[in-house]
């Protein structure tokens, strides 16, 4: 396990640099002149030069790299445009909203999704199966800003459960977590549905295999068999789906943080972009970039735990 | 005494898109305490089904189940799921076709043979005791060390063997083996075919051994049922299947496979013609077809010729066909 463990982050570290080398050829790719595609048409020759020598951009492409890696392990991400602060600073404030509302989402989708996935996969061709099966291909199918929209219009506006907009103040968990409930239930619904329906599938498989046929020969229990024997590998594949699913989520986030003018990063990178704070959308993009390599490093770990074979593979 | 296992006019039909396929029809079938019967018949045949219609674990498909199942004088047709569990893994214990899959891969194999002793009344270091003390008895080398590790760090060979042992482990009454040693090569199947007489004297229970290949069934059974499309063709003795075969389909099995019992790279002795179609099972002789021997009569359903007293042939010339 240690050795699969030291092995799979080697690849993580692998992964990132790969991705970090991906992002810096594409401003390089850019046809013309990046400066003057990221700062706007409006900007001056002179704030284009400035622009340039404080990205590198007049180094050759090697140094640059070269450089960039270096000030990134320095954790030198660049100077917000507009503020002038570290790009670290500006971004590293904005995660733990994010970070709340993913981890707020996939908590209670995998609460709710997985024990229904098994229900339904315990009781195949039920009635309570097949409703299980409508109400989550409905929950995939409906995207999760109308699922905001509407829940802000209904919740908030008509009703008045929820709070409309903000995090929450500061330093009053409750408070934080009450305005959590309605963006955290936009971003997780379609998460409830997927999550069953895999968890279903993969449950309705292995019930069938030959093992869980020997596990009955011998008299076990089915509640044994169901949870023992069956969940621990049926959860496998949805553990590895919520790993990639966490990144996935930070595309979501953006919508849920922008019609609940939420704090976060998604909004962060929304606002940078409208405002051309390129390094920020740079310094943005490369965190969330760590931050899913890490989510697939730890969901591959889990799954490693759970299955003996992961671990001799690799 | 009666016997252990006391089969009677079972039928098991499977649905299926095309109607009901009639995969067991009328088989009757016994099992004496201590003895060990063998089960021949080409894939398809339905040995599978017959072990699954005892045990209880028909696939969700089945459709009407008929006759009767006697297990130590308890009727298993019909047995609530409840009491038919309480059989299984106590007094009924089964090793399975496919030893590679047969275990659970994420589970270590010492986790699988406690969990199977759930019924005791032990600690978890008593069970695991006992565990080893069954993982030597099938020749497990460096079986303590062995218990923690899982299913997929050990051979296709070593792997029976623990299906064996688990089996074994539970002391049952009946053991039913679904081809055993199919899937394993020449020496490994003599190994584990030795190991399970040797195992079967140490308990004393019955065994059901179901194999298609009849140089192992030769070795290991007293009496020898064969399959056929889904009915029981000829049974009796050992001696009396393998020397004097009346049915001609037990005839062209035994024509067909020349080595018997020192070869055995067969896979299946081929008979010209095929099985016929179990949804629209034709009437009379079921082997009728394929029969070297058909006659005008054979139309008819043939009777259960008694050539002499424990052995039966289906067949109308079952007195004419003599060893030649
Ligand atoms: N669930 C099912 N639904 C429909 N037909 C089935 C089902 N299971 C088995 N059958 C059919 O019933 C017949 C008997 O199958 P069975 O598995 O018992 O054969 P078998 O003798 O064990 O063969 P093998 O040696 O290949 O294991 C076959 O014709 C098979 O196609
Ligand atoms: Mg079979």
């Amino acid at each position: 396990m240690l050795l699969y463990a030291l092995k799979r982050l080697g690849l993580a570290l692998i992964i990132t640099a790969v991705a970090l080398i991906l992002l810096i050829s594409m401003i390089q790719l850019i046809p013309g002149d990046p400066a003057a595609v990221l700062l706007g048409p409006l900007a001056s020759p002179e704030m284009r030069e400035m622009f340039r020598q404080q990205m590198g951009l007049d180094q050759p492409a090697l140094v640059q790299i070269a450089r960039f890696f270096g000030r990134v392990l320095t954790g030198d991400l660049g100077t917000d445009v507009l503020t002038n602060r570290s790009v670290l600073v500006t971004v590293m404030e904005q995660v733990p909203f994010t970070l709340a509302l993913i981890f707020a989402s996939i908590t209670w989708s995998a609460l709710i999704g997985i024990p229904l996935g098994c229900f339904a996969a315990l009781y195949r061709g039920s009635l309570a199966d097949r409703i299980v099966g409508i109400l989550s291909v409905s929950s995939i199918a409906l995207p999760s800003f109308v699922i905001a929209i509407y829940g802000l219009l209904l919740f908030s506006v008509k009703l008045g459960w929820f709070p409309t907009i903000g995090a929450g103040d500061r330093g009053a968990p409750l408070d934080q977590l009450y305005h959590l409930v309605l963006p955290s239930l936009a971003v997780g619904l379609g998460w409830v549905g997927y999550l069953a329906r895999m968890v279903r599938a993969s449950m309705l498989e292995v019930l069938s295999e030959n093992h869980v046929r020997m596990a009955r020969a011998f008299g076990l229990e089915e509640r044994t068999i169901t949870y023992r024997y069956a969940l621990k590998i049926a959860i496998i594949p949805t553990v590895v789906l919520l790993g990639m699913g966490v990144g996935n989520m930070i595309s979501s986030a953006v919508f849920a943080e922008i019609v609940f003018a939420r704090p976060g990063v998604g909004k962060l990178i929304f606002d940078a972009i409208s405002t051309r704070n390129y390094p920020v959308v740079m310094g943005a993009v490369m965190i969330t970039t760590g931050f899913y390599v890490l989510c697939t490093l730890i969901a591959d770990l889990v799954a490693a735990g759970l299955d003996p074979r992961v671990r001799s593979t690799l | 005494m009666s016997p252990l296992l006391d089969i009677k006019g079972l039928s098991v039909s499977f649905r299926t898109p095309r109607g009901d396929l009639k995969a067991l029809r009328d088989v009757a079938l016994q099992v004496g305490r201590g003895e060990i019967v063998g089960i021949i018949g080409e894939s398809g045949c339905g040995k599978s089904t017959l072990i699954n219609a005892i045990i209880g674990l028909l696939p969700a498909n089945t459709g009407a189940v008929k006759g009767h199942i006697g297990f130590d004088g308890q009727e298993l047709v019909g047995l609530p799921i409840n009491a038919m569990r309480k059989l299984r893994g106590e007094r009924i214990t089964t090793i399975f076709q496919d030893p590679m899959t047969a275990l659970n891969p994420v589970l270590t194999i010492g986790a699988q043979m406690t969990a199977i002793q759930y019924r005791r009344r032990a600690s978890t270091s008593e069970k695991r005791r006992r565990a080893i003390e069954f993982l030597e008895k099938v020749r497990m080398p460096d079986a303590a060390r062995r218990l923690d590790q899982y299913p997929h760090q050990f051979s296709g060979g070593m792997r029976q063997r623990i299906c064996i042992a688990m089996a074994l482990l539970t002391e049952p009454d009946l053991l039913i083996a679904d081809e055993p040693t199919t899937a394993l090569d020449a020496t490994l199947e003599v190994q584990v075919i030795h190991l399970l007489r040797e195992l079967q004297r140490d308990i004393g229970c019955s065994v059901l051994f179901i194999s298609h290949h009849l140089g192992a069934v030769a070795e290991l059974c007293g009496r020898v049922a064969i399959m056929y499309a889904g009915e029981v063709v000829e049974q009796g003795t050992a001696g009396d299947i393998f020397r004097d075969p009346r049915h001609p389909y037990t005839r062209k099995l035994l024509e067909c496979d020349p080595g018997r019992i020192t070869e055995r790279q067969e896979i299946l002795p081929t008979i010209p013609g095929e099985l016929p179609d179990l949804v629209h099972v034709p009437q009379g002789c079921i082997f009728r077809d394929r029969c070297p021997e058909r006659f005008a009569l054979c139309g008819e359903r043939p009777p259960e010729v008694t050539v002499r007293p424990g052995h039966q042939a289906a067949c109308h010339k079952a007195r004419e066909l003599v060893a030649s």
